[in-house]
């Protein structure tokens, strides 16, 4: 037990917990897409940075520490994720206005988080395949942002081990752990959490698309800051309880 | 009374979905022609632009005229703003992007369906295809985006109203959309 302060407020911690976890339990929201409090922190987007006595850290994995002063919610921060956020809409190919996972997609409601209204960036259109081979699931390596929460959820929650990332650069993509690299022959199943688990709209349960009508879809109304600390919220807590 | 502002607006590699969605605002357009008048723009058919207070743009960029067409907006024009999807990161023409061109013309207009006479068409009076549709911020500095497909009226409307009120445009987050 101990005591940080967020943006001079004082929040206090659980000893072994990150500073996203602690932030999260007294319901300060840190922008983040790698992290999800189900899974062992990844550290790999770096839209949670924040500064701690002055030094930028990523807050999904640095541990809090008493009396640790942490910046969070500052222009200068702010500035930085939504740079990142405009880095991951151009590496990829997301086009928001014909993606089945749009008003549910948390890269978009980060977007509209930080109020990202275009990039400074070039576009890569990056070619990128899709596998559509699963009865059930849909792979869209476009919409891919490498979080590895698919990779983390199939390893340690799934048991199966079915994802990982190769290459490198601008040619990362997810790959499947079956003898044809097709997700129809790699045992997946519909019921597992690696189907549920993709921020963005990469990995699709088929015949779902559209059934929630534009104006009540997760961030229509909410904003993500709001959404993420109501879900994550219990579940930072649970682990300690 | 003062001068009104004097607003352009183009749909380049885009289907029209934003103008009608500016169309939306309805009856505050005459609150918008009280302070503002178009110069080119689908809605006066004036085909050359003048000097432009504000350019609004439709669409990407899929052939050299689009280029042509929006290097004139912006050598005329105080602001250009980058109006919806197209514009800000090529949408729905940019599908066409992971194809080769080649391959593409060659779908439609020799291996597809019920052609007669098959030929990829070559008229001087044709604008070139680009090798890839692109948005318009990687050819000419863009001063704003406006994302949506279509922005809503409301956002148009918001976005407008503050840059005659000579406020920096802020849109609320219902007004930030990008589908």
């Amino acid at each position: 037990m101990g005591t940080i302060t967020i943006d001079g407020q004082a929040i206090p911690f659980q000893d072994g917990q990150t500073l996203i976890e602690a932030a999260t339990e007294a319901g300060v929201y840190i922008p983040h897409l790698c992290h999800n409090p189900e899974f062992k922190p990844h550290g790999s987007c770096k839209l949670c940075s924040v500064k701690v006595n002055g030094r930028v850290c990523s807050a999904c994995t640095f541990p809090a520490a008493e009396g640790q002063e942490v910046l969070n919610d500052t222009d200068e921060l702010n500035e930085a994720r939504r740079m990142i956020t405009e880095m991951l809409f151009v590496e990829g190919n997301h086009f928001c206005a014909y993606c089945e996972k749009s008003g549910d997609c948390q890269l978009q409601a980060v977007g509209y988080f930080l109020k990202m209204t275009g990039p400074r960036f070039s576009y890569f259109y990056p070619r990128r395949e899709v596998d559509a081979s699963h009865r059930d699931i849909l792979l869209d390596r476009d919409r891919c942002i490498f979080c590895e929460l698919c990779v983390r959820a199939s390893r340690d929650v799934d048991g199966k081990n079915l994802f990982a990332i190769a290459g490198r650069g601008i040619r990362n993509h997810l790959i499947v752990n079956s003898a044809s690299g097709e997700l129809e022959d790699s045992g997946m199943a519909v019921t597992d959490k690696a189907a549920h688990v993709c921020p963005v709209g990469a990995i699709l349960i088929k015949r779902q698309a559209y059934k929630v009508p534009i104006g009540s879809r997760t961030y229509d109304e909410r904003s993500i800051s709001e959404v993420s600390l109501s879900a994550e919220a219990p579940v930072v807590a649970a682990k300690h309880d | 009374m003062t001068e009104k502002l004097k607003v352009a607006t183009v749909s380049l590699a885009g289907c029209f979905g934003c103008h009608m969605s500016f169309l939306d605002i309805d009856e505050r357009i005459l609150d918008l022609t009280a302070v503002a008048e178009f110069d080119r723009s689908p809605f006066t058919d004036i085909k050359h632009c003048g000097p432009c207070d504000l350019g609004l743009i439709e669409g990407g960029l899929c052939n050299s005229e689009n280029v042509h067409t929006l290097r004139e907006f912006r050598r005329a024009c105080k602001l250009l703003v980058a109006v919806g999807a197209c514009a800000i990161n090529g949408n729905i023409p940019a599908l066409r992007n992971p194809i080769p061109l080649k391959e593409c013309l060659e779908e439609s207009y020799v291996h597809g369906m019920g052609i007669e006479n098959p030929q990829i068409p070559n008229d001087p009076e044709l604008p070139l295809l680009l090798n890839q549709v692109r948005p318009i911020h990687e050819v000419v500095k863009v001063d704003y985006f406006l994302p949506g497909c279509p922005p809503s009226a409301d956002a148009i409307w918001k976005f407008l109203t503050d840059l005659i009120a000579g406020r920096e445009p802020s849109l609320p987050y219902p007004l930030i959309r990008y589908d």
